[in-house]
């Protein structure tokens, strides 16, 4: 039975989820993975809570269903938190967790109130990065996608900063200016060697 | 946009669209048409960025409709064109009435359909109801489960339909969303392969053979008509030799054989799920759950649906007890979805033929789990127990 590593990114539109979601799986196929990234996705419009998912894995993937239990968790956009409700289908930040699943929470908070705020236990490996703040300073535009990568990298062992970095910068160099490239990839660094956890 | 070949297994990753967006720009056809329609809009898009880019010789047509879009294809093929397309749902049934003028004119037109569920209630995720409401247009189907499957078949549907022995008009379907949006590992082809493989388009008749005028899509009566209709009819069932042939040649130059369908773990299985696209691989995963608790179980899922490979599957299907036809559609007849009844159709009358009952599976997009397939499973032993079908027909997933 191939062994899969989930993750799901929980943001609002025009956030960059589901590009996260994508360069996550390109960087992950650099390291020899089967990958598979994919949105989900509802009424388009801008601040309504998107998600997007990322299954990784040694084997091809043969999985076409939803992610239902992640290991990971990215909340891109902490406004989410609390105002939701549980059953929403866009918004549901901890269902189908694992006591010890991994959460990444852009937030100026500690890793100790988001875990209260969660209602995680204490398995669970909480992290915390101001990854709007650093994507104001790098990219010069609220863009928490690339800093959330960096910190990704950091805490898990699912995808290594160098395939990020190496990914965006050969991939987007057409699609981006010289200068949005420098300041995505700063942005990644800087989520790398700014997340916080306990 | 195709990422470079960088990693160690030649691999790419894209999502379902860029991959026939990028099959598109490789073979280069003659003429597009096209009208967007979510979930296929990255396709024209994508493609039209080819376009603009010079990367493509094509005459790109950017129509008013669907309607539009089928009717230049038509004009394009008769011409002599080597002619492709993309639609979804609503998209596909305004092609409707010149579905059905390409396949009689016997016109090569190759069209990938992202499958959609079609209105009313609106909802724009995945289902079959659109491409099975046009099973009987005289168009051949082949129906992918991955993104390397989609990609490949939009080659292998290139040579099939312009085979002179065929010259049908064929869709390559894939699911909306759970292939078109994901991005997944695939191996691309190199230019240069796909332009031997494809070869050059060489219409049988052409109306800009001015040598040998000819009339095209003329009015017939009662003197002609059925006999075009039987010469059709001959010509879309012959295509499956031809979808065996090419099929195999596919899988000789690049390493992925296709065949008519796939069959998991099913030669020894007592109890088998027949399904198409996406959801056969998530099936595949129970299927190896259930075989590790020593249960038999298998899988069929045919690749080409039109014209309907009926002695293959029936035969594939004769050593299991029961199977469950799960169908992404329902066609509304009151007797299950368009795959149970034919599926069905094809073991009638064959001595100690399994139990076949139906399921309506994952409309609008509806999530369709392992747990899902596992459930299904668990039906169709307790047909084996009660050697009774039981409820025949019904819905899933709700």
């Amino acid at each position: 039975m191939a062994e899969y590593t989930e993750v799901r990114w929980h943001g609002r539109a025009q956030q960059g989820v589901v590009t996260a979601a994508k360069l996550l799986g390109e960087a992950a196929l650099r390291e020899g993975k089967y990958v598979q990234a994919f949105p989900e996705f509802g009424p388009e419009r801008m601040g309504a809570p998107v998600r997007a998912y990322d299954r990784l894995s040694d084997e091809p993937i043969r999985l076409h269903c939803q992610v239902k239990n992640p290991n990971i968790v990215l909340i891109v956009d902490p406004t989410l938190i609390g105002t939701l409700r549980a059953d929403d289908s866009a918004s549901g930040l901890t269902d189908g967790t694992s006591p010890d699943a991994v959460f990444i929470v852009n937030t100026t908070h500690s890793a100790g109130a988001m875990r209260r705020e969660l209602g995680l236990g204490k398995e669970a490996k909480v992290f915390t990065v101001d990854a709007s703040k650093i994507s104001m300073e790098t990219i010069g535009r609220h863009m928490p996608n690339t800093p959330m990568l960096g910190a990704l990298a950091k805490v898990t062992s699912i995808v290594k900063l160098d395939s990020l970095i190496d990914n965006f910068k050969e991939n987007y160099s057409k699609k981006f200016s010289p200068r949005v490239i420098e300041g995505n990839v700063e942005a990644m660094k800087r989520g790398f060697e700014g997340v916080k956890g306990e | 946009m195709a990422t470079p070949l960088t990693d160690k297994k030649k691999q790419v990753v894209l999502t379902g669209n860029s991959a026939v967006a990028y099959a598109m720009k490789q073979i280069d056809p003659d003429v597009c048409a096209a009208y967007p329609i979510t979930p296929s809009t990255a396709i024209m898009e994508e493609f039209s960025s080819y376009y603009a880019d010079g990367k493509v010789s094509t005459e790109l047509v950017t129509v008013e409709s669907e309607h539009s879009a089928m009717s230049a294809c038509v004009g394009a093929a008769a011409a002599g064109a080597r002619v492709m397309t993309a639609t979804s749902s609503q998209g596909l049934a305004l092609m409707w009435e010149v579905l059905y003028i390409a396949s009689g004119m016997r016109l090569p037109v190759v069209m990938a359909v992202v499958n959609r569920a079609l209105s009313a209630p609106i909802n724009i995720h995945c289902d079959h109801s659109d491409s099975m409401g046009a099973r009987d247009s005289g168009w051949i189907q082949i129906y992918s489960e991955t993104v390397q499957e989609a990609y490949d078949n939009l080659f292998q549907a290139v040579r099939i339909a312009e085979d002179h022995r065929v010259l049908t008009p064929a869709m390559v379907c894939l699911d909306g969303f759970i292939t078109s949006h994901a991005i997944e590992n695939l191996t691309l082809i190199e230019d240069g392969d796909v332009k031997d493989f494809v070869g050059e388009f060489e219409p049988k008749q052409s109306l800009l053979d001015t040598g040998h005028p000819i009339t095209m899509g003329a009015m017939t009566l009662p003197e002609y008509y059925i006999d075009f209709k039987y010469e059709q009819s001959k010509a879309i069932r012959g295509a499956k030799e031809v979808v065996i042939e090419v099929g195999r040649e596919f899988g000789e130059r690049f390493g992925r054989e296709y065949g008519l369908m796939e069959c998991y773990r099913l030669d020894d299985a007592d109890v088998a799920i027949v399904v198409l696209s996406s959801a056969a691989g998530t099936t595949k995963v129970a299927v190896d759950r259930l075989r590790d608790q020593g249960k038999k179980v298998g899988l069929l899922r045919p690749r080409l649906y039109r014209p309907f490979p009926h002695e293959e599957i029936a035969s594939a299907l004769m050593g299991v007890k029961a199977v469950c036809v799960l169908d992404r559609a329902d066609s509304m007849s009151g007797f299950g979805g368009p795959l149970f009844t034919d599926v069905r159709s094809a073991l009638y009358g064959r001595d100690s033929a399994p139990k076949v009952i139906g399921r309506i599976f994952g409309l609008g997009g509806r999530d369709y789990k392992v747990e899902d397939a596992e459930a299904v499973f668990d039906e169709l032993y307790n047909v084996l127990e009660t050697g009774e079908a039981g409820k025949l027909t019904g819905y899933i997933t709700i």
